[in-house]
C-alpha cells in the first residue's frame, strides 16, 4: 500500500504545483492579492506531498519491497542500510523524486524568504517555480514512475551498480541536485523581472544571496563527485571531460558568470539585460544536463536511462522553459537599458571581462560535448570528442580568466587611476612570477613554459587576494573589510589554489605499472613499496582479494595500504578499490590490476603531488560564498524593505 | 529587437540539433548494418604492424567484433568482462579507433589482451564503415559473415545475458560455437 500512497502523494503535489504555477500569476497580472496569496500555501502543501512521496520510496528500499520495479532494479536484500536508502536515487526515477525534492525544499525556501518582497514580484517568481515544478512532476509520474509494481515480486533485487556502493553516493548527488536545482532560483527571479518589466538594484540584492547559495552546491557537488571519482572509479584521474560532468561543470560557469554580473547590476544598475541572459542560460543548462544524462543521446558512464519517449518529453520542457523564457526576453529586454558608462579601468570592465571569457569557457565546453551530436545530425559521420580537446581549449579564456582576477579585485567602480593599480599590486605580481618560475625547478627539477605560466598565475592570484587581508589584519590600515568581500577573498585564494593543485598534478605525477609478487620491493617516486601478502576478504555483498602494501620513504615506514579487487556477488561485476595515502602535500595511490598468472599481480602506483590542493581549493571557493551569503547588507535590506512595506512601496502597485 | 531575438534564434538551431539527435538515437534505432554482412576492411594490428586483420580472420567462424580506444573511459568498465568471455574462448576481434599505439599496446598489456587481434584504425576509416557511432560497441558477427546484433555502450554481464544469448543459442549450429557452454549458454 506504501508505494500507492506514494504516487497518490506525487500526483497530488502535481495538483498543488498547478495551482502554484497559474493562480498566483493570473492573480499579479490582473492585481488579485487573494489569488497572489495562493502562492505559498501551494508552495508548502507541494513540499509536504513530495516530501510524502519521497518517503514511501525510501521506505520501499528499507523494507525491501521488491514487489515494486525501481527497488528491484536497484537494491538487493544483502545491501547495507546505507546504500538502501541511498538507492533511493541510484537510478533515473528515483534521482527525478529528488530532482522534485529538491526543487520544492528551494521553493519553500524562497517563500519563506520572500516575505519582504512586493507581493506582486514574490508571487511571480513562485508562480514560476511553480510551473518548473509541474512540468518536472509531470515527467517524473507520466514517464520515470519510480512506483510502479512488479508482480509477481522477485525473491530478491539486483543490487545496487557498486560503482554507487560507496559513501560518496550519500553526499555527492544530493549536494549537487541542490545546486542544479538551484538555479531553478535566480531564473524565476529573472523571469518575474521579464513580467514585471522592471529590473532594479533591489531585484538584484534579492537574486544575489540565491545565486550564491545554488553556487555554494553546484561548487561542492562537483568537487565531491571529482574527488569521488578520483578515489573510488580507481583510475587515479579526477576529471574526464564526460559528457555528465560537462554538464554539471557549464551550469557552475554559468552561475559565476551570473553572480560577478548581479555584483555589476546591484552597485552600479548596469548589465540588466546580460544578468537576466546568464540566469536564463544557467537554468537552460541545467535542464540540458538533465536531457543529456536522462535520455541516452550521450552515452555516458552517467547515463542509466535511454529512451526515446524521456527525450521527447525533456526537450519539450526545454523548449517551453527556454524557448519561452527567451521569447519573453526578446519582448521585455528593451525596457531593461540602462544609463551609466564606467572607464576601462574599472571594476566593470573586468567583472566584463570575466562574464566574456566565463561564456567562452562555456561554450568551449558546450561544443565539445555536442559536437558529436550535432556532426551526426548533419550527417557528416561521427567524431569523438576527448580530454586533449577540453584541455586546449579549455585553457585559452582559462588562463587570462584566472590572471585578470588578481587585478579586477582590486580596481574601483567606475574609474581607476592605472599608476595607483600598479603601485598596489607589483609586489605580489613580481612575487607570482618569481615564485612561479622557482617553485618548479626547486622542487621537481624540470618545468615546461606552460606549467610555469599557470603556477605564476596561480601564486599571483594567491598573493592578490591576500593583499587586502594582511593590510587589515597585520598593518591595521584600510577600511574594515565586509564579509562580502571577505568571501571574495576567500573564494579567489581559492581559486589560485585549485589552479596550483590542477597544475602541479597534471605536471608532475607518476604513473607506473608494475608486475610484482607478494614479498617484492618496487622503488618508484622516491618511495619503496613493499607488496607483503594478499588475501581473500568477505565484505557484506562481496568478497575482495586483498593487497597488503608497505609504504616506505629511505627504509622508514609511512604507511600500510590495503587495495582490493572486490566481486560483487549478485551483479558478478568486479571493482577496483584503490588504496591511498595522503598528507596534504602529495597523494600515494596503490591499485590492483589483473591478476597475472604464478602468483603475480599488475599493480598500478601512483605519486600525485598538490593533487589534495584541488579539493582544499574548492572547498576554500564554496567557505567564500558561505561568508560573501552572510554579508550584512542582504539582512540590512530584508530589514528595510519589511519595514518600507508598511507604506505603499512604489513597485508594489 | 532584434539583438534580443539572438539569443533564442540559437537557441532553436540548438534545439533542432537535438530533436535531430534524439530520432537518431543510436540506441532506440537498430542498426541498418545488422543482418548485412560485414563490411569489407584490411587494417594493420595494434600490436604487430605487419600483420593484417581483415574479413578473412572472421571467415566462418561466429565470433564478436568490439570497439575500442585508450580514450574511451567506458571501454575501461567493459574490458575485464571481455577477458573473461575471452578466456571462456569466445573469439573477439578488436576494432581500435582513434588511437595511439603505443597508448594501446599499453592499455592491452596492463589490463590483459582479451582479443584475437585487434586492427588499427587511428583516422576512424573502418569504423565509419561499421557505422560506428562511439566507444565502446560490440558486433556479433554469426559464422555466415553477416552481423547478427549490435550493441552500443559497455557489455556487462546482463547485457550479455540478455541480448546476446538468446541470438547466440539460435544461431549457433552443433559445432561452430564450440564455446557456448563456457559463456553461459547452455
Amino acid at each position: 500500500m506504501i508505494p500507492e500512497f506514494g504516487q497518490l502523494a506525487l500526483a497530488l503535489a502535481l495538483c498543488l504545483a498547478l495551482v502554484q504555477g497559474t493562480l498566483p500569476l493570473v492573480g499579479a497580472a490582473l492585481g488579485r492579492a487573494d489569488w497572489m496569496a495562493l502562492a505559498r500555501p501551494a508552495a508548502a502543501g507541494q513540499f509536504v506531498f513530495v516530501a510524502m512521496a519521497f518517503g514511501a520510496l525510501v521506505y520501499a528500499f528499507l523494507s525491501d519491497d521488491f514487489s515494486v520495479l525501481f527497488v528491484a532494479q536497484h537494491s538487493n536484500s544483502a545491501l547495507p542500510v546505507f546504500y538502501k536508502a541511498t538507492a533511493a536515487w541510484g537510478g533515473h526515477e528515483g534521482s527525478m523524486l529528488l530532482w522534485i525534492v529538491v526543487l520544492a525544499f528551494w521553493t519553500m525556501a524562497v517563500a519563506a524568504g520572500s516575505r519582504s518582497q512586493p507581493q506582486e514580484f514574490a508571487s511571480r517568481v513562485l508562480g514560476v517555480l511553480g510551473i518548473v515544478s509541474a512540468g518536472v512532476i509531470a515527467f517524473a509520474f507520466f514517464t520515470s514512475n519510480p512506483f510502479m509494481r512488479l508482480i509477481p515480486a522477485p525473491a530478491d533485487g539486483n543490487d545496487l551498480n557498486p560503482l554507487l556502493q560507496d559513501p560518496g553516493m550519500i553526499f555527492h548527488p544530493p549536494t549537487l541536485y541542490m545546486g542544479y536545482v538551484g538555479v531553478a532560483v535566480p531564473f524565476a527571479f529573472a523571469v518575474a523581472a521579464l513580467l514585471t518589466g522592471r529590473l532594479d538594484k533591489d531585484w538584484a540584492k534579492w537574486t544575489r544571496p540565491w545565486t550564491v547559495g545554488a553556487w555554494i552546491f553546484l561548487t561542492a557537488g562537483i568537487t565531491l563527485g571529482s574527488w569521488w571519482a578520483y578515489y573510488e572509479l580507481g583510475w587515479g584521474g579526477w576529471w574526464f571531460w564526460d559528457p555528465v560532468e560537462n554538464s554539471s561543470f557549464m551550469p557552475w560557469l554559468m552561475a559565476t558568470a551570473l553572480l560577478h554580473s548581479l555584483a555589476v547590476t546591484e552597485r552600479r544598475g548596469i548589465f540588466k539585460s546580460w544578468t537576466v541572459l546568464l540566469a536564463i542560460a544557467a537554468f537552460s543548462l541545467s535542464l540540458l544536463g538533465t536531457f543529456l544524462t536522462r535520455t541516452g543521446v550521450m552515452i555516458s558512464v552517467h547515463a542509466f536511462a535511454s529512451d526515446p519517449t524521456r527525450g521527447l518529453f525533456i526537450l519539450a520542457l526545454l523548449a517551453f522553459f527556454t524557448g519561452g523564457s527567451l521569447l519573453l526576453y526578446a519582448m521585455r529586454a528593451r525596457n531593461f537599458e540602462a544609463e551609466g558608462g564606467f572607464k576601462l579601468v574599472s571594476r566593470e570592465s573586468f567583472l566584463l571581462a570575466n562574464n566574456v571569457l566565463l561564456v567562452v569557457a562555456a561554450g568551449v565546453v558546450l561544443f565539445g560535448t555536442l559536437a558529436p551530436l550535432i556532426v551526426e545530425a548533419l550527417g557528416l559521420g561521427t567524431i569523438s570528442v576527448g580530454p586533449p580537446y577540453f584541455n586546449l581549449m579549455f585553457l585559452l579564456p582559462a588562463l587570462p580568466l584566472v590572471a585578470l582576477i588578481g587585478v579586477g579585485m582590486h580596481t574601483g567602480w567606475r574609474s581607476m587611476p592605472g599608476d595607483a593599480l600598479v603601485r598596489r599590486l607589483r609586489v605580489p605580481a613580481v612575487a607570482g612570477v618569481v615564485l612561479g618560475i622557482a617553485t618548479p625547478f626547486v622542487f621537481f627539477d624540470t618545468a615546461s613554459v606552460l606549467t610555469v605560466l599557470a603556477v605564476s598565475i596561480a601564486l599571483w592570484v594567491c598573493a592578490s587576494s591576500l593583499l587586502d587581508p594582511i593590510r587589515r589584519l597585520v598593518y591595521r590600515t584600510g577600511a574594515p573589510l565586509t564579509r562580502g568581500q571577505v568571501g571574495m577573498h576567500l573564494a579567489h585564494f581559492g581559486v589560485g589554489i585549485f589552479m596550483l593543485g590542477a597544475t602541479v598534478t597534471s605536471a608532475y605525477n607518476m604513473e607506473r605499472d608494475f608486475s610484482a609478487r607478494p614479498g617484492d620491493t618496487i622503488a618508484a617516486g622516491g618511495y619503496e613499496f613493499v607488496f607483503k601478502s594478499i588475501r581473500e576478504v568477505q565484505g557484506p555483498n562481496f568478497v575482495a582479494e586483498e593487497g597488503e602494501f608497505e609504504l616506505r620513504s629511505s627504509g622508514e615506514l609511512v604507511a600500510l595500504l590495503n587495495p582490493q579487487i572486490r566481486t560483487y556477488q549478485v551483479q558478478g561485476s568486479a571493482m577496483t578499490e584503490a588504496a591511498i595515502d595522503a598528507n596534504g602535500l602529495r597523494d600515494v595511490f596503490v591499485a590492483l590490476g589483473e591478476p597475472l598468472g604464478e602468483g603475480a599481480w599488475s599493480v598500478r602506483l601512483r605519486v600525485k603531488p598538490l593533487i589534495g590542493f584541488l579539493w582544499i581549493g574548492s572547498a576554500l571557493m564554496a567557505l567564500g560564498g558561505l561568508v560573501a551569503i552572510t554579508d550584512r547588507r542582504y539582512r540590512v535590506a530584508a530589514r528595510e524593505t519589511r519595514q518600507g512595506a508598511a507604506q505603499p512601496a512604489p513597485g508594489a502597485a | 529587437m532584434l539583438r534580443y531575438l539572438a539569443p533564442l534564434a540559437i537557441f532553436v538551431v540548438i534545439g533542432v540539433f537535438f530533436y535531430i539527435g534524439l530520432g537518431r538515437n543510436p540506441n532506440n534505432v537498430p542498426s541498418p548494418l545488422v543482418g548485412k554482412p560485414v563490411p569489407t576492411f584490411s587494417l594493420p594490428s595494434v600490436t604487430n604492424p605487419s600483420e593484417t586483420v581483415s574479413n578473412s580472420a572472421l571467415a566462418g567462424r561466429v565470433a564478436l567484433v568490439n570497439v575500442w580506444g585508450t580514450w574511451c573511459v567506458e571501454c575501461r568498465h567493459e574490458h575485464a568482462f571481455l577477458v573473461e568471455l575471452s578466456r571462456a574462448g569466445m573469439p573477439i576481434f578488436g576494432l581500435n579507433v582513434r588511437d595511439d599505439r603505443a597508448a594501446a599496446i599499453d592499455w592491452l598489456d596492463r589490463l590483459g589482451n582479451p582479443y584475437v587481434s585487434s586492427g588499427f584504425d587511428p583516422d576512424g576509416i573502418a569504423a565509419i564503415d561499421w557505422g560506428v557511432t562511439g566507444a565502446p560497441e560490440t558486433f556479433l558477427i554469426g559464422s555466415d559473415g553477416t552481423i547478427l546484433h549490435k550493441h552500443i555502450s559497455p557489455l556487462t554481464a546482463r547485457v550479455w545475458q540478455d541480448d546476446f544469448l538468446p541470438i547466440l543459442r539460435e544461431h549457433c549450429g552443433a559445432s561452430d560455437c564450440p564455446f557456448l557452454a563456457a559463456v553461459g549458454g547452455r
